[in-house]
């Protein structure tokens, strides 16, 4: 072990001795001195996580939210440079992370909030031009083969919480009292112009975004939608999208057949 | 005269210096973007730390793009591990050159410090053994960075709590080294002067002396919080959280006395203050400024 795997094991272990060739000026314990990068380490790591995951925090407190991420720093410190892409598995360290068993949906609220954080910092792309998609609307007869695709930003979640209700209490628009925890909720998250909307979706909705993401063409993802969701509109839903700005660019896929 | 190294014997000067003008700036925070754009305060530039813009898009990069049409701009790297007993990361290098290519910044700093350990990121500035060692390593990662990134780069000098029993040198002399064999320059934080003196007991004026002053290309000025140590004795924290000290001021005054006026950062990354707050303090040090001679001229080559 090299002196700075020592001082990295002794940073994220309580439990270990400081490293041996540490010396004071006034020969005081230097174990005293290396809390204090043992602190920054941890608490600026906790803080990160904070900042990236504000109603997890809320949800449980800042005392709990600060001793649950504190096992997390130590079990799964960054291993990344930038701080932003901290945290991409602290959902799934939340799922099985014992104590909060009794809030089986914090998970999906990780989730939730992993998803904007990565629409906040994701690569810009400019919505299509209405007129294209106003024209590719207007032959129906090759809509099917359709391909769109989405903006970087975009991301899904579908859950078995209403994690997008419990989102909007958070941000002040609806109260906690009013949200029915246990009822399946989809989110789409997206990135209108600089701002990171966050938005309940149908399953249907879901699927055909999904199906979209994967390359299908129009025909096919509605099929998919559909069987899923007998109700589902395709023309709400490419409404829904356009509005925000989430479809970026437009093709049509002459390799497959129509349906 | 010190003996030319016979390692770093070819090491030529790097290509572009930099440039910042010499008044006070402050950091730029998410925070502030839309009323900076809105009221154009007058402050000499900003700062933003290379990694918060390490990101694909965005906010971030369009407050920031808009932003440096206006103002200076100084990137000042927390993540690139000089110090680090293991190669550099050249992707981290890539990524730096890509963002230094975009923004075209008047400055690029980074830390004498180490922050990563196999793939594993502290976040923190964690500090060195100054030995043969570390010096040779560090000048190493120095030359790379400059001949990857064709600019000179503004080494910081830290603020530690604990020394080492295996160093062989004093801070000082190690950066003393550092700048010689490496044509780098000096960030000099006058803070983590303070901070690191009253720590281990220094006598801060004979470190400012030692230190190679006419590398200095930019200071930085930031608060610190008090502890104690296990003897009862003071033990300052740079947590970049609160109003520049009345002894760092003091400090300031005096290094601006010896090395004439050079670019100001008052640096906050936590408790940031309200904008106005900030330009305040950044006045203060622009009044100091103001009243230095001129900044010598610059003979780093």
């Amino acid at each position: 072990m090299n002196s700075q795997a020592e001082f990295v094991a002794a940073l994220l272990d309580p439990e270990r001795d400081c490293p041996a060739d540490l010396k004071t000026w006034n020969g005081s314990d230097p174990a005293a001195r290396f809390a204090v990068y043992r602190n920054n380490v941890l608490s600026s790591l906790i803080d990160a996580l904070a900042a990236s995951f504000p109603v997890v925090q809320q949800l449980v407190g800042e005392t709990f939210f600060r001793a649950m991420a504190a096992v997390y720093v130590r079990h799964s410190p960054p291993r990344t440079r930038i701080l932003a892409d901290y945290g991409a598995d602290f959902p799934a360290f939340i799922q099985g992370f014992a104590p909060a068993a009794s809030l089986p949906y914090l998970a999906d609220v990780a989730r939730l909030e992993l998803l904007r954080i990565r629409a906040y910092h994701a690569a810009d792309a400019a919505p299509l031009d209405a007129d294209a998609l106003a024209t590719a609307l207007a032959a129906p007869e090759r809509l099917a083969s359709l391909l769109l695709r989405l903006q970087p930003a975009l991301g899904l979640l579908d859950s078995a919480f209403a994690v997008v209700s419990l989102w909007a209490a958070h941000q002040g628009a609806l109260t906690l009292a009013e949200v029915d925890l246990d009822q399946a909720q989809c989110a789409l998250v997206l990135r209108n112009g600089l701002e990171v909307e966050v938005l309940g979706i149908r399953s249907g909705d879901a699927v055909l975004i999904q199906a979209l993401l994967q390359g299908r063409p129009l025909g096919a993802a509605t099929q998919l939608a559909l069987a899923c969701d007998p109700a589902f509109d395709l023309g709400a839903c490419l409404a829904h999208l356009l509005r925000a700005g989430a479809i970026t660019h437009c093709a049509y896929d002459t390799q497959r057949p129509l349906p | 005269m010190m003996i030319a190294s016979p390692i770093h014997v070819t090491n030529s000067a790097p290509a572009r210096l930099p440039e910042l003008p010499c008044q006070a700036g402050i950091g730029l925070k998410s925070q502030h973007y839309q009323q900076i754009l809105e009221t154009d305060p007058a402050v000499g530039f900003f700062e933003v730390h290379a990694e918060n813009y390490l990101v694909a898009g965005g906010p971030f990069h369009h407050y920031l793009g808009l932003i440096r049409e206006r103002y200076p701009l100084s990137i000042h790297g927390v993540g690139l591990s000089i110090g680090g007993q293991q190669a550099l990361d050249r992707e981290h290098l890539e990524r730096l050159a890509t963002l230094l290519e975009r923004y075209q910044p008047q400055a690029f700093s980074e830390h004498l410090a180490w922050s990563s350990h196999g793939e594993v990121f502290l976040n923190d500035l964690l500090p060195l053994a100054y030995d043969a060692a570390t010096l040779t390593r560090v000048c190493e990662h120095v030359d790379q960075v400059q001949s990857r990134l064709q600019r000179q780069l503004l080494l910081e000098n830290p603020a530690t709590y604990v020394e080492f029993a295996s160093s062989s040198m004093d801070e000082a002399t190690f950066i003393g080294e550092v700048v010689r064999r490496t044509g780098c320059g000096l960030l000099l934080d006058v803070n983590n002067a303070y901070v690191s003196s009253v720590n281990h007991h220094w006598d801060v004026q004979a470190y400012l002396r030692a230190l190679p002053l006419h590398a200095v290309g930019e200071i930085h000025l930031a608060g610190f919080a008090e502890d104690r140590d296990a003897a009862g004795e003071r033990l300052l924290i740079d947590n970049h959280g609160a109003p520049v000290d009345a002894a760092v001021w003091q400090l300031y005054a005096e290094v601006l006395q010896l090395i004439g006026a050079t670019p100001t950062l008052l640096e906050r990354d936590n408790a940031i203050p309200p904008l106005q707050v900030w330009l305040e303090e950044a006045q203060h040090a622009q009044t100091l400024l103001e009243g230095a001679r001129a900044t010598r001229p610059q003979a780093l080559a």
